[in-house]
């Protein structure tokens, strides 16, 4: 077993385990804090793939903006104590959770029943996911992209402000 | 040296949207829907990362960029609708507020 294999199943399985966590805790601080591990998790898994570039950017923006801006919301509004934060049962839990499975399952047939051929990893991989040719094909290709996602920023933190204004003067 | 096929990303990427789709089904906190909307987007990202890795192609890894920007713009005006509701309704349990259910 190579190291990217036994790297695939600490990360993946850690993966799985968090994001159950996040859905499972009934405290939001404590859901948000598992969070942080599964977006950790995930770029371990960039790495086994050679995205390098794309995990330091898992890191930095989700774990580090992201996560901060829930945690710093979650503080803000003071939910009050623990006890009111019980959910009521509700068989709903029960259905979703047995159409998840069945969905995985209905998954795991599909992709055995119709490889995909691809085996293993391109050996430009490494390559690819560099800043230098990510960085290239960005500012070349997808300039037009790259300056529509500004716009979508601007009109987020336009909205943002908007939204959380206490009162909307002329 | 036996390496990974590519189905072995794309079951993991499924299984981690699947339980992000569970936890916006099942869960009445809105931060926490919002987290298992971010907890689908990373499952898709590590599709298409792994589909950039096998194919040889960068237009994947791209491609999360623009996931990971629209990410963040909507975890913004995400958290920012929650802080209004919770101003207006003092709740921020998604089945206490039904005032457009009707």
């Amino acid at each position: 077993m190579s190291v990217n294999t036994l790297f695939f199943f600490l990360f993946g399985a850690a993966g799985i385990g968090f994001a159950l966590a996040v859905i499972t805790r009934r405290n939001p601080v404590a859901s948000a804090l598992w969070m942080i591990g599964y977006f950790l998790a995930l770029a371990g898994l960039y790495l086994t793939l050679q995205a390098s570039l794309i995990a330091v950017m898992q890191v930095l923006i989700y774990a580090g903006a992201i996560m901060v801006l829930v945690i710093f919301v979650i503080m803000l509004l003071n939910l009050g104590n623990p006890e009111q934060l019980r959910e009521r049962f509700n068989p709903r839990v029960g259905l979703a959770s047995a159409l998840g499975a069945l969905l995985v399952l209905q998954f795991l047939v599909f992709l055995l029943s119709r490889p995909t051929g691809y085996t293993a990893p391109s050996p430009k991989a490494s390559e690819i996911g560099s800043p230098e040719n990510l960085g290239q094909v960005l500012f070349t290709d997808y300039l037009f992209p790259f300056e529509a996602v500004s716009l979508l920023l601007l009109a987020a933190v336009v909205g943002a402000v908007v939204l959380a204004k206490r009162k909307l003067e002329p | 040296m036996s390496t990974l096929p590519l189905e072995a990303y794309l079951l993991l990427s499924a299984t981690l949207f699947t339980i992000g789709v569970v936890g916006v089904l099942t869960r009445r906190n809105a931060i926490i829907i919002l987290m298992s909307i971010e907890i689908m987007l990373n499952a898709v990202n590590l599709s298409l990362v792994a589909f950039s890795a096998y194919l040889g192609n960068a237009e994947g890894q791209l491609l999360v960029f623009f996931v990971m920007a629209v990410a963040a713009a909507e975890a913004a005006v995400g958290l920012a609708i929650i802080l209004a509701l919770f101003r207006n309704q003092q709740t921020v349990y998604v089945d206490e507020v039904n005032i457009l259910r009707w």
